[in-house]
């Protein structure tokens, strides 16, 4: 049971991101290099969440560690916002296809997808890691539901970034701040509705931030320049 | 065994960057080797062997230390060949049908989209240099940098992941039992105190070692014994690919409990290892070469990681990114020294040590076999025919390489001409075009104009190239020949040509920081490690890019690799720890 439930959850967390990369990312040297160092300045928010996690004395409360992780991961994504915004001319003379500068929304999406691939392998590798064996939850106590949820969870973070990035560089190139602000309310929102999952309220967060994931992909569709009939054009392939 | 395994870890030290260059002037010196050789009246075989032999005295010269980038150079280097075949195409009407046939591919490639290419060289004369020359190379640098990181990225991620997979399955490379020579103290004292300063002093004799084997390798490269540094070359690799890989291949068997019995064990090892061999040190698939030196290196990164104490491997990981800093940056470094001998001598960076992801190596010996053959077929008499007809077809081309070739048919033995030309080369030919602001004063003073010495190498590579389809005896052959030859011209105006040459050492200490990173079972740890040696490579390429001089691989890179491998380990693990076990996503 430990390897296929190994091999489900890592599809299920991370196959559509796979499938993303695969498709859109891996044909471009630039966005494959900008994929990266989105992930490292996650890293870099990350170290300094967790060195002021480590550092404040509020450790037994998680929630104050995950608001601000959240806060830094926001002030990182504007950082990373800036640098793409000021090597934009560098990165049109690099780039061999100019579709990456042509339209914006890509290099939002590339960095965007490189948070949220880094965030949800940092939030499931280790729990994919014990999945394959030899143990597995719900033998003694605890939920078998476990490793499901976690990789369903990851999932939807994943996208969130990805869809969050799209929202927040166009709203920082637009001065839209009721986006701005959407971005950094849900995604607080949504992190600090996963501390239900400690209490095995699964299907209220999955549900919640399932929608909340809807919505903002929806948005982000919408900011990049999509529409209703757009994506019924896109659905029956005209 | 011991002491082999010990020389072994010293000569794969290799970090180093470099951009691969497109020779004409190597295979065309192996021509003239090949012309040698076919003097000499050897059976094919031993005309092969030959071949080999003289070529590899041609490439191995840069070896394991060198360490260092060149984007910049590299493109020096190639850029003017190319500038200088559309010059000839252009320029000079007199050229006869083979070389058109020859040269008409090159100048058809017009990477710029502003039109064609603004030389430097020519840059500096015709007038039509300036800022926007160099902010052109700059781009075009950068854009070639692009695909090359990638191309970079994967096989280093590929020799990460062999070595991060045999570390979390095969626990015989997770304990350190036996030690190596160089690592007296064995760090079991509990004492933090005392493992510090055991793992200091085991780190210092190790980089002792590694610096005297370095300056033993220049002073072996300036004496230009090259057969002892391909010996020693072919003796490690030899090491790697049959004991090693029979360490590796026994403790992968038993991890997964397979028998297998020893003769079906020796013919694999057999064929794994002459394959390696072969395609290594002397010709096989592009592909197939990377493949071995890419495991090659994720061996000798596995051998690391089991015979260093714990805090000696972290230790000498900053030690030799601190030497490869001093080493390639310093005035005198030793593997400045060796690149920059290496750039003088026109010669090829060894294949056995640097990963190339190019195809320049490949090309140059698929020439091989087609001009071995061409050895064995023709007859010595036929030999005296290619002399004279070759300084006919020079006095056609070019007054001066007619006298320069006047002068090497009195001599009367091939070899020497092949010495002839070598040298000439290396003096005056590609140094010019590598160094291109000192040097052409240098040449301009000796009487030459700017526009000779440019194509000279070109006129020389023509030149051999006519000798190998003239030498050659019936049309077919020559035909054959000159198929082959075109995809090695047209190559410098490809992308293909402009590879990255890294050294195998970065692929070995890179792998060695993950590989360690990952033996504590932190899977968090691995991957921080993993996306910020490849940032810093990343950064390294870009300074390359810019800076477009020989730049250490490994500082940046092992340097974010070690703050994140422990600043993940201490404080980023626990957090993330208690997030995912709560099942709190951020």
């Amino acid at each position: 049971m430990t390897l296929p439930e190994f091999f489900g959850c890592t599809f299920i967390a991370f196959g559509p991101p796979f499938a993303l990369f695969v498709f859109t990312i891996a044909n471009d040297p630039v966005r494959i290099i900008i994929l990266i160092a989105a992930a490292f300045f996650w890293l870099l928010s990350l170290l300094i969440s967790s060195l002021w996690y480590a550092l404040i004395p509020l450790k037994e409360f998680l929630a104050f560690g995950v608001v601000f992780s959240v806060c830094f991961q926001e002030a990182f994504r504007y950082i990373i916002y800036r640098i793409l915004r000021s090597t934009e001319q560098g990165l049109h003379a690099v780039a061999e296809d100019t579709r990456v500068t042509d339209n914006k929304h890509i290099l939002a999406y590339v960095s965007g997808l490189g948070f949220g691939i880094i965030s949800g392998m940092f939030a499931l590798v280790n729990v994919l890691a014990d999945m394959s064996g030899p143990g597995t939850m719900g033998l003694k106590g605890g939920t078998e539901l476990f490793f499901v949820t976690s990789a369903a969870q990851a999932l939807s973070i994943i996208l969130l970034h990805t869809f969050w990035s799209v929202i927040f560089f166009n709203a920082f190139d637009t001065n839209n701040y009721i986006h701005i602000g959407y971005v950094v309310g849900s995604h607080l929102f949504v992190s600090l509705i996963t501390l239900l999952n400690a209490n095995e309220l699964y299907t209220t967060t999955l549900l919640i931030n399932y929608l909340v994931t809807i919505l903002t992909g929806v948005l982000a569709f919408r900011v990049a320049g999509g529409t209703s009939r757009s994506f019924r054009k896109f659905i029956t392939c005209q | 065994m011991s002491r082999f395994k010990q020389k072994k870890v010293f000569t794969s030290y290799i970090p180093l960057v470099s951009l691969t260059k497109s020779h004409h002037t190597t295979t065309a010196s192996q021509g003239e080797a090949s012309s040698a050789t076919e003097a000499n009246e050897r059976t094919p075989l031993m005309a092969a062997v030959n071949l080999q032999a003289s070529c590899s005295s041609g490439l191995a010269s840069e070896d394991d230390a060198n360490v260092g980038s060149q984007i910049g150079a590299a493109e020096r280097l190639e850029r003017p060949p190319r500038r200088q075949q559309q010059r000839n195409n252009y320029g000079s009407s007199n050229q006869d049908q083979p070389d058109a046939a020859i040269l008409a591919v090159p100048n058809v490639v017009m990477r710029e989209p502003g039109g064609s290419r603004p030389s430097r060289l020519t840059g500096g004369g015709g007038g039509n240099g300036g800022p926007p020359t160099n902010e052109m190379e700059e781009e075009q640098g950068l854009k070639y940098g692009a695909q090359h990181v990638i191309k970079l990225f994967v096989p280093v991620s590929l020799c990460m992941l062999v070595v991060v997979a045999t570390i979390n399955s095969i626990s015989f490379y997770n304990s350190t039992d036996v030690y190596l020579l160089y690592t007296p103290f064995h760090e079991q004292s509990p004492e933090p105190s005392v493992k510090f300063w055991s793992a200091l002093a085991n780190s210092l004799i190790l980089m002792s070692v590694v610096v005297v084997m370095t300056f033993l390798l220049i002073v072996l490269y300036k004496k230009r014994c090259y057969r002892i540094i391909h010996g020693w070359l072919i003796l490690s690799s030899f090491m790697l690919l049959f004991i090693f890989t029979y360490l590796y291949l026994e403790e992968l068997l038993r991890a997964y409990n397979i028998p297998m019995d020893y003769p079906t064990a020796l013919l694999i090892m057999w064929n794994f290892g002459v394959v390696g061999m072969m395609s290594i040190h002397w010709q096989g698939p592009l592909r197939l070469q990377q493949g071995y030196l890419i495991f090659v290196a994720a061996l000798m990164a596995l051998v690391f990681i089991k015979y260093l104490p714990e805090w000696t491997a972290w230790a000498v990981l900053a030690a030799i990114s601190i030497w490869d800093l001093i080493a390639v940056l310093s005035p005198r470094g030793p593997l400045r020294i060796l690149v920059e001998t290496a750039q003088e001598r026109n010669e090829q960076i060894f294949p056995a040590l640097i990963y190339s992801s190019t195809v320049v190596y490949a090309l140059v010996n698929t020439v091989t076999p087609q001009q071995s053959q061409a050895t064995a077929s023709s007859s010595p008499s036929s030999s005296n025919s290619t002399t004279t007809t070759r300084a006919t077809q020079n006095s056609l081309a070019s007054p001066e390489a007619a006298a320069a070739s006047v002068q090497r048919t009195g001599n009367s033995h091939p070899r020497q001409n092949q010495r002839d030309d070598g040298s000439v080369l290396a003096t005056e030919g590609m140094p010019l075009v590598t160094f291109k602001s000192n040097l052409r004063g240098n040449a301009e003073a000796a009487g030459f104009t700017q526009e000779w010495s440019a194509n000279l190498s070109e006129r020389v590579a023509r030149r051999q190239i006519e000798v190998q389809s003239t030498q050659s005896g019936n049309a077919q052959r020559s035909n054959e020949y000159r198929t082959v030859t075109a995809p090695d011209q047209n190559h410098p105006d490809g992308q293909e040509e402009r590879g990255i040459k890294l050294g195998l050492g970065d692929f070995i200490f890179y792998s060695v920081l993950v590989g360690k990173a990952s033996s504590y079972g932190d899977w968090t740890t691995t991957i921080a490690c993993f996306v910020a040696i490849l940032i810093g490579l990343c950064l390294t390429l870009l300074l390359l890019a810019i800076w477009r001089k020989a730049l250490p691989a490994l500082p940046i890179s092992i340097t974010f690799g070690l703050i994140f491998c422990f600043a993940t380990s201490a404080v980023v693990k626990p957090f993330m720890e208690d997030l995912s076990a709560k099942q709190v996503f951020i």
